[in-house]
C-alpha cells in the first residue's frame, strides 16, 4: 500500500459502474494507497479468515466466491466480474473474510484500501450515508440471489 | 347418446388414443434426464408440433404424462427429454430403442415466434427448461435474419444438470448470438457463472422497448425473471412464460389444470405473463 494516489487508479474506480455519480473527491479520498491488483486464475484474492483489509472492485475476469461444504470443501456459491465489486467483510466487524475468493481466470481489480474507506466513510457522513445508498441494494440482491439458491428450485 | 359424440364412433381416431412410435434412439443426459428419440411405427403419425407445444407421452401398462416437444423433423420425428421424477417418467426413463410407446397430440399453444419477427429476443430457460425452448432456438437458427439481437441464458442446478452439454457450447461458437449459461453452486472444475438466471440479466444487451422474452423453467425462476425483465424495461405484453400443472386429458376435458380462468393444458402451457402474473403470486391457485 501507498500513501500516493495513482490517477491512473482513481480513473478506473471513478469509472467502474458502482462509482457513477458520486462525487469525485470522494472518489479520490477513497482511492488514497489503493493499488491495482492482478490475479492469475486459480490466485486467491481473499481466504476464509484472514483480515478484510480491501474492497475490490473488479475491472477485468471472473472471480468465485468459494465456502467449504461437508460434501465439497470448494463450493462456489457465486461469481463476480467486471462492473461488480467483491467484499463487505472490510466493512462488517470483526472485518474478516467470511469466504474464499478465487480467480477463475486472469483477473485484475482495484484494491481500495479498508481503513482509508471506514475513516472516509465516518468522517464525511453524506458521503457514507450515499455510500450505503448504493451499497445496500448489492447486498440486498446477494441476499436474494442467496434465498433463491437456498429454494434449490430446480430440485422441485 | 355417447354413441354420437365418440369420433371412434364414426371411424375417425379417439382424441384420447394414442398412436404408436417406436424408440429410435436414447441419450442419457444428466443422472436422472434422459432424451427419447421416437419414430412413427407405421403411416399414422400425429401433427408436427410447433415450438412450445407438448404431448401425452403413454408408457404402455404405466401410464400417461405431458411432455414438451425438444425437437423433431418433417419425417415425424419427436425428441422429447424426459426428468424421472414418477412412475410413468420411470418407465419413460428406462426405454431403450425399439420399444414402443404411446403418443398423443400434440397440444395446447406454443411460443409466438411469428410475433416475435423484427424484434429483440431473451430467452431464458432454467434447468428442464431447456428442452420446450430448444425449437425455438433452431427456429431463430433458421430464420437469423428475421430478429434482431438474441440472447440466450441458460441456468441449473450444478454443472452435472446441464442437459444438451455439447449442442449448447456449441451455441456459444455462433457470433449472431449470446449465450450465457450460470449455474447455482459448483465445484472447482467449473470456470462458468455461479449465481441464479437472474444474475445474468443485468450483462444481457437488449433493446427493452423492441423485446419479447421467452421463459421457461420452475414457476419460481419464471416468476423471478420475468419481473426482472420488467424491471429492465420490458414490456409484461412481450414476456411469455411456459406453465406446468398436472395435465391429464391435454384437451380441456377434465380440469386437472385450470390455472385461475385457463385450462393450462388448452390455453397454454406458453401465456403472456401480464395475463398470469396476479395468478402467479397466489397460492394454491
Amino acid at each position: 500500500m501507498t500513501d500516493e494516489t495513482d490517477p491512473n487508479v482513481v480513473e478506473a474506480v471513478r469509472e467502474h459502474p458502482f462509482f457513477h455519480g458520486f462525487d469525485p473527491e470522494f472518489v479520490h479520498a477513497i482511492c488514497r494507497q489503493a493499488v491495482e491488483r492482478h490475479f492469475a486464475a486459480e490466485d486467491l484474492l481473499a481466504k476464509e479468515g484472514s483480515v478484510a483489509e480491501v474492497f475490490y472492485v473488479v475491472l477485468e475476469g471472473k472471480v468465485a466466491l468459494e465456502i467449504g461444504a461437508a460434501d465439497n470443501p470448494h463450493l462456489t456459491v457465486q461469481t463476480v466480474g467486471p462492473g461488480e465489486v467483491l467484499g463487505w467483510s472490510w466493512l462488517v466487524p470483526p472485518h474478516r473474510w467470511r469466504f474464499d475468493a478465487r480467480a477463475l481466470k486472469p483477473t485484475r481489480a482495484t484494491a481500495l484500501h479498508a481503513e482509508v474507506l471506514r475513516r472516509t466513510l465516518a468522517g464525511h457522513p453524506a458521503w457514507g450515508y450515499q455510500f450505503l445508498v448504493r451499497f445496500m441494494p448489492v447486498l440486498a440482491e446477494r441476499l436474494e440471489n442467496t434465498r433463491i439458491q437456498l429454494l434449490d428450485i430446480h430440485a422441485r | 347418446m355417447l354413441a354420437e359424440t365418440d369420433p371412434g364412433a364414426s371411424g375417425a381416431p379417439h382424441p384420447l388414443a394414442p398412436v404408436p412410435y417406436s424408440v429410435r434412439a436414447v441419450a442419457t443426459e444428466t443422472p436422472d434426464t434422459t432424451t427419447l428419440v421416437l419414430e412413427p411405427v407405421g403411416s399414422r403419425r400425429i401433427g408436427r408440433p410447433t415450438p412450445g407445444q407438448f404431448v401425452m407421452l403413454y408408457a404402455f401398462g404405466v401410464g400417461e404424462s405431458p411432455i414438451g416437444v425438444a425437437g423433431g423433423n418433417s419425417d415425424g420425428q419427436l425428441v422429447h427429454t424426459v426428468r424421472n421424477v414418477g412412475k410413468v417418467t420411470n418407465a419413460l426413463s428406462h426405454l431403450t430403442p425399439g420399444d414402443t410407446v404411446g403418443v398423443r397430440g400434440p397440444y395446447g399453444h406454443g411460443w409466438p415466434i411469428a410475433e416475435a419477427t423484427g424484434r429483440d429476443l431473451v430467452i431464458v430457460a432454467g434447468g428442464l427448461g431447456l428442452p420446450p425452448l430448444r425449437p425455438v432456438i433452431y427456429q431463430l437458427f433458421a430464420h437469423r435474419e428475421s430478429y434482431g439481437r438474441v440472447e440466450i441464458i441458460y441456468g441449473a442446478r450444478t454443472p452435472k444438470d446441464l442437459v444438451y452439454y455439447d449442442e449448447v457450447q456449441s451455441w456459444r461458437r455462433r457470433n449472431d448470438l449470446r449465450l450465457q449459461v450460470t449455474v447455482d453452486a459448483a465445484g472447482r472444475d467449473w470456470y462458468g457463472d455461479v449465481g441464479v438466471v437472474t444474475t445474468r440479466l443485468p450483462d444481457a444487451r437488449f433493446d427493452a422497448g423492441r423485446t419479447t422474452a421467452f421463459v421457461c423453467g420452475p414457476e419460481i425462476m419464471m416468476r423471478l425473471t420475468a419481473q426482472a425483465l420488467v424491471g429492465r424495461g420490458v414490456a409484461p405484453d412481450g414476456v411469455w412464460i411456459s406453465m406446468e400443472r398436472n395435465m391429464k386429458c391435454a384437451v380441456g376435458f377434465c380440469g386437472h389444470c385450470q390455472f385461475g380462468p385457463s385450462f393450462v393444458c388448452r390455453d397454454g402451457p406458453v401465456l403472456r405473463y401480464d395475463r398470469v402474473a396476479p395468478l402467479l403470486r397466489l397460492r394454491e391457485v
